[in-house]
Formats: structure tokens, sequence, C-alpha cells
């Protein structure tokens, strides 16, 4: 069992953080890595890349988005409760090239999986210029916790509420037309990265993307999370969940991501539907 | 008893084909005491039996059987456990016409004696009354022993090491115990209570099991020994799904194999809506290849409702290497078999869904190195079989996840780890290996096989020293 020591609830209660005892997985993650959990005994197994860990406190941090029946499920956990299962780290850490001149770019709940990578890089010797944004003011996550991060920071919504009005990309182009980019990250839904992607490859600028595949074992026994990067087969949990966004079928994975559109809306309306009953 | 000679064995109870094609239900249903006895009773109690010589853990085979023919079921199963601690699997999922039956002096006139069905029978009436006394721990030995996946051979060697007096933890990836024996074969071959309660036994005798540890990232093969452990065994398995590569391969709808199975028995996704990961339903079902695994995964599609489960192999039906018991059940619940058929590509719609595979007709060439006969193309043949689920079971690798991190551990070719047949010994100092993590896939009684000679050999080198 492993047991939740600190929850805070953002973005207006739809994301969720949860700071988890795990000494073991917290001694080993690096920037990058994700976790599986798994809520209780009926639970599926759900990959969340990790947004913060404490060798010290021997805790792991995730940040999610109440989307399905089992993010709906972490959600009614609260402090002193625990996830039956989680495992990890797994997959590759990031790979951080010291000195560089970094563009981050995350959207949503991505900028949580972005923060540990912005800081590592920052920590390496890199100019780390970020760009977040949102929806609106209420549904931005990590403000404070990324300007440390950054050595430049931006925030774009799209309804103008906060920060400055429109997407991401907007900020990114006149950063890429600026000139003096080493290399892009780029972390969030899967079509802000394909257009972040798309973007950075007419300015022949690397970028690195962080996948999120459906998964099962995580360990690479069953191929589940296969995405097709440069033209070959690659697993998502061993060889990933970063790669080269210049080389990933964004089209690819996001058919593969709808493979049980229909079973998840069936499970989350029924577990919202027993709730309703319970109250 | 009616119906039992000599010649012929007492056939086994099973549920209808009918019935069973839809549920999950185990498909024999056991010997009654009665018939257990009878069956028993055919044994010829040979003074040089060759049964044993067949069994890969040496179980005493007609020792058990007069315990059964004498109706005491309890010495039956002691006699077991003394050399195997899995009788309950064993008795269901080994392939005792090629080791134990088939080596049967009955056999050559008439039919073997069911061995496997009387050792399953012992374990079964054990679990239900709990008599027997667990076999007894020697003194203490102060040694640890660390034991990488809980599969068959990473029980049998916990199971012979904790009895030598020693300390032993399993360390485990996936959240329960049991490896191929709770994700791969499923639950009408292999009850998943009847592995719980088989794991729960070593449990009892003091065996540690630490599941949700990956070793290779969560802790790594050096670090065990930091952490105070005198040896290691690594049965870790070879998970790691073959897939055909050939167009389409990534389209919704096309699983390996190990995807479908997990999802299935470990996840119990046939439950879905009860429990929370779903599992695709197709149709028409199509199973690439004619192993065991291509037969569990063809039955399991059929009682998830399939209307049609086709089995496509490119060779012909002698050639089929999965059981004959398993291919005979999979007819008998309706199975249509594709033979001599090879997929050249996957069709697809425009929201990327499986639609169809496109396939070539073969016919058998000369035998290659294999001793099967090859098959070759037959030019112009193409067809389509239209499906909306594709299974490939066509094999699995080594998982590199471990091996990778182990980077002082000597592989062979295709990444299996190298180690001595007669003890498990690898390259790397106080390691030992076994199962399909050095063989590729196999059995799980040579799993268990190999698991038993490491046991024997790390209690030597903890014994004496190497």
């Amino acid at each position: 069992m492993f047991t939740i020591v600190n929850r805070e609830e953002m973005a207006g209660g739809t994301v969720i953080l949860n700071e988890i005892e795990a000494p073991r997985i917290a001694a080993k993650a690096r920037p990058g890595q994700f976790l599986i959990l798994k809520a209780n005994e009926n639970g599926e197994r759900i990959p969340l890349t990790m947004a913060e860990t404490d060798p010290e406190k021997g805790t792991v941090t995730v940040i999610y988005m109440v989307v399905g029946k089992s993010t709906e499920l972490f959600r009614r956990l609260g402090v002193g409760d625990a996830y039956q299962d989680v495992i990890g780290p797994l997959g590759q850490p990031t790979h951080i090239e010291p000195g560089k001149n970094v563009v981050c770019v995350g959207g949503g709940t991505g900028v949580a999986v972005l923060h540990p990578i912005a800081r590592g890089m920052k920590q390496a010797g890199c100019d780390v210029t970020s760009i977040i944004g949102s929806r609106n003011r209420d549904l931005l996550i990590l403000e404070d916790k990324m300007r440390l991060a950054s050595t430049d920071l931006h925030i774009c919504t799209d309804d103008g509420s906060y920060g400055r009005k429109g997407f991401v990309t907007e900020v990114l182009k006149e950063k890429l037309e600026a000139g003096g980019v080493d290399q892009v990250v780029a972390i969030g839904p899967v079509p802000m990265m394909k257009f972040v992607s798309l973007m950075t490859r007419e300015y022949g600028v690397p970028t690195m993307v962080s996948l999120n595949p459906i998964m099962i074992d995580g360990t690479g026994m069953c191929g589940g999370c296969r995405v097709t990067v440069g033209g070959e087969t690659k697993f998502g949990c061993v060889d990933g969940p970063e790669f080269d966004g210049h080389q990933v079928d964004f089209d690819e994975l996001i058919l593969r991501l709808r493979a049980y559109t229909e079973q998840e809306r069936c499970s989350h309306e029924r577990c919202k539907w027993e709730e309703g009953g319970a109250a | 008893m009616e119906g039992t000679n000599k010649k012929s064995r007492l056939a086994m109870p099973e549920q209808e084909p009918k019935v069973r094609a839809r549920n999950f239900e185990e498909v024999p249903l056991g010997y009654t005491p009665e018939m257990a006895i009878a069956e028993a009773g055919r044994c010829l109690q040979c003074k040089n039996p060759l049964c044993v010589q067949g069994c890969p853990v040496g179980v005493d085979i007609p020792g058990f059987i007069k315990h059964i023919a004498d109706g005491k079921f309890d010495l039956a199963i002691g006699k077991i456990w003394e050399r195997n601690s899995l009788p309950a699997v064993c008795g269901r999922v080994c392939p005792q016409e090629i080791q134990c039956e088939g080596n049967c002096i009955l056999g050559r006139k008439g039919e073997a004696v069911a061995i496997g069905n009387l050792e399953r029978f012992a374990a079964d009436w054990e679990r239900a009354h709990h008599v027997c006394e667990l076999p007894s721990r020697e003194k203490a030995t102060g040694k640890k022993v660390a034991v990488v996946g809980s599969g068959p051979s990473g029980l049998t060697v916990a199971g012979d090491l904790i009895l030598k007096g020693h300390e032993v933890t399993i360390f485990e990836a996936f959240h329960k115990p049991g490896g191929v024996l709770v994700y791969g074969i499923p639950e009408f071959r292999l009850p998943k209570d009847i592995v719980a309660s088989e794991v729960s036994c070593l449990q009892a005798q003091g065996v540690k099991i630490e599941c949700d540890v990956v070793v290779g990232r969560t802790e790594t093969v050096d670090e065990l020994f930091e952490l105070g452990f005198d040896a290691v065994y690594l049965g870790v398995g070879a998970g790691l799904p073959r897939f055909m590569n050939i167009p389409g391969e990534n389209l919704v709808g096309v699983l390996s194999a190990n995807e479908y199975l997990t999802r299935a028995n470990l996840m119990k996704a046939y439950l879905f809506p009860k429990v929370d990961t779903p599992i695709p339903q197709g149709r028409h079902v199509v199973v690439l290849g004619a192993g065991n695994v291509a037969m569990d995964s063809a039955r399991t599609a059929m009682r998830l409702g399939a209307e049609k489960v086709s089995i496509v192999y490119r060779r012909s039906r002698a050639e089929m290497p999965a059981r004959s018991a398993e291919i005979h059940h999979a007819e008998e619940e309706g199975l249509n078999f594709e033979l001599l058929s090879n997929p050249v590509r996957y069709l697809g719609d425009e929201k990327g869904r499986l639609t169809g595979i496109e396939c070539v007709r073969m016919e058998l060439g000369e035998p290659d190195s294999s001793g099967r006969r090859r098959p070759v193309t037959v030019p112009g043949s193409e067809f389509v079989i239209e499906c909306d689920l594709a299974i490939v079971a066509i094999g699995s690798g080594a998982n590199p996840l471990l091996t990778r991190s182990t980077p002082d551990l000597p592989l062979g070719k295709s990444g299996y780890i190298l180690a001595n047949p007669e003890t498990g010994k690898t390259g790397k100092k106080a390691v030992w290996a076994g199962g399909d993590i050095v063989t590729g896939a196999a059995t799980v009684i040579l799993a268990m096989g190999a698991g038993r000679k490491a046991a024997d050999s790390i209690h030597e080198y903890l014994t004496w020293g190497w």
C-alpha cells in the first residue's frame, strides 16, 4: 500500500496533486520517468509521469486531471488513504545537455510533467525559456514553480483571462524567429505537441515530446503502448516516454488513444451513477 | 468402477463444449474420490518406474499413486510436495503426454495412467480439506536469497530454498505473484484462486513476496546484493511480445497475445465493467499462430462473445505446436482454422481501426533446420480475411529491461541469459538464472525443473562456498 501524505486541488478541483509515500521509488526516480498506479483491487493500471520526487522524505508526486473512472477513483483518495499499487520508476529519464538555450512549452496538466525537466535543465546551466498555457486562468497550474525553474516565463490563455490571449505556439514562433534556440521541449495534449513539432521542424530545431500512449504493464511485456517513431515501432514504456517530436507519428497516436473511448465512457458513467446512488 | 479396465483410462468429466465456450469456468471438472481410486488402481507400481524419469522435477509418481489407490489422500499430497510445490498447477498445465505419461508402460498397449489427473486430484483434495502438514523446514542458516520473478521457476526456487533453511524474498514486477500462471494462462484452464492458494502455501512456509518491484528499474541486481542478499536467482521469463513487422500492425484492433491475455487474466477484463480494465471485443477475431498461447487467446475471444474466431497458421495441422488436448478443446468449442495461410498486411478504415488481414496461401516444401517442413508462398494466392480484432501469438523474446541494467551479466544470442544447464549458474558471481529467460519460451514444468536444479546449486554455494 502507498499512502497519500499530501493532497492539493488545483484548477478549480479538476486537477489533483497527490504526494505519495514510496521511498524505494523516490530514491531512484529521475526527471522524465513515470509510475503505474492502481487505486484498488478492481482498478486498472494507469501511467502518470512524476511531477516531483523527494528522496529524503521518501515521496513521489503526481498531478493529474480527472477525466475518467480511474482518475475519479484517484480523486476520492484523501490524505492518509493509500493507492493499492504504485510501480516505478519506469521509462527512460530525460536526457539533459548542460548549457543549452532551451524553450520549454507546456499545456494543461503537461506543465506538471514539464516542470521537473525545466528545473533539471536550469540546474544543469541551461537558459530556460518556458511558455505555459491553459484554456483560462483557473486551469493554469504551477505558475510559481515554473517561474523558479525558468529564466524567462510566458503565460498564455485561450480566452485571454490571464497572460497573453492565444496559444503557446504563437509565443514559440516569436522565439524561433528570433533565433538562437538549441532545443524545444513540448509536453501537453497530443495535438499541441504535434503542432509544436511541425513548427520547430521548419526551423530545424530539435524537439523533445513526452508521449502518453495507453499502457498496461509499463515494463515492455505487452506492446499496448507502441508508437511509430521514424517509421519504426517503439514501446512508449521502455523506449520512451520521451521521443524526437519530428519522428513521431502523432496521427496514429491520436487514433490509438481513442481505442477504448466507448468502454471508458461506460465505465465513467457507471462510476458517477454509483456515487449518485450512494449519496 | 464401470467403464474402467486395464487398457483405457478413466476420462475426467468436462463441461459441455457449447456451454463452456461461453463461460470462464474450468473445462475439466476433476475426479471424484471413487474415480481417483479406480484410476490409481491401474498403476502397475513398476520397480523401475519410467514415468519418474519423464518428470522434470522427479516426483515419486508410483509412490503418490499408491497412496491414492489406498484412499490415503493426505499421504499422497505429502509425497508430491517432497518434489513439487505447485501440484495443482502442474496437474493442469503440464504436457504429460510427452513427459511422465509419455513414458508410462501401460501406454504401449493401451492408455497411460492419468498421472496428471491424479496429481490434480490430490492437490485439489488437500486444498478442500487442509489436513496435510506443510513440509518441515531445516534449521535457519541466516543466508538470504533474492528471487526475481514469481513465475513457475521462481516459485520452485523459493519453495526449495525455504525448506533448506534459507531466507527467501521474491521480487515481482506485477501487482500479483504467479507470472505466466496469473497473466498468461486463462481462468478456464487454471483458476486464479488455485494459483493464489499455492503461492500462499509458500508464504505460510516463510517465503516473503514483494510485488510492484521492477528489478532493473526499482532495484538493480547489484543493489540486491547491497541490501544483504547472498545469492540472486533470475526467473523473469520471456515477456517480450514478437510482432510480424508487416504493414498496419499499429492499427487499433491489433494486439499482442501478451496484452490480450494480461487484460483478460491478470486484470480480469472479462468482468468489465465490474472491473475497470477494458478489453476489445471483436465480432470476427483472428489469432495469428498455433501454439498454446494462440489457443488460449482464441478460446478467450470465444468466451468474450465473438461470433467467429479463426486461427491463422502458415503451416499445416501436423506442425501446430499447441498441445493436442488444447487443439481438441478449441475445435470442440467451434474455432475455425485457416491453415497454410500467412498474413502479409493488415487493412484498416479511416479511423485507424482494423477491418481485415490480407494473407497468402502457403504450401509445404522441404524440412528446415527445425525438422518441420518449410512453408512456401503460393504466387498469386492473396486473399482477405475480414476481421475486427487480431491477436498476434507468434512467440515471445527476452525482455531486456533487467539485463540492460546488469551489464556484467553474459547474454547469448537474442538477449537470453547464458546459464549452465545443469546448475543454472550465470557468468556473474552469486547469480543464477532459469526458465524462459534462459531457454526462450518453453513450458511451466521445464521452468520448474530449471528452478529445482538452480536451487540445489544455490544451496551448495550457500553451504560450502563456490
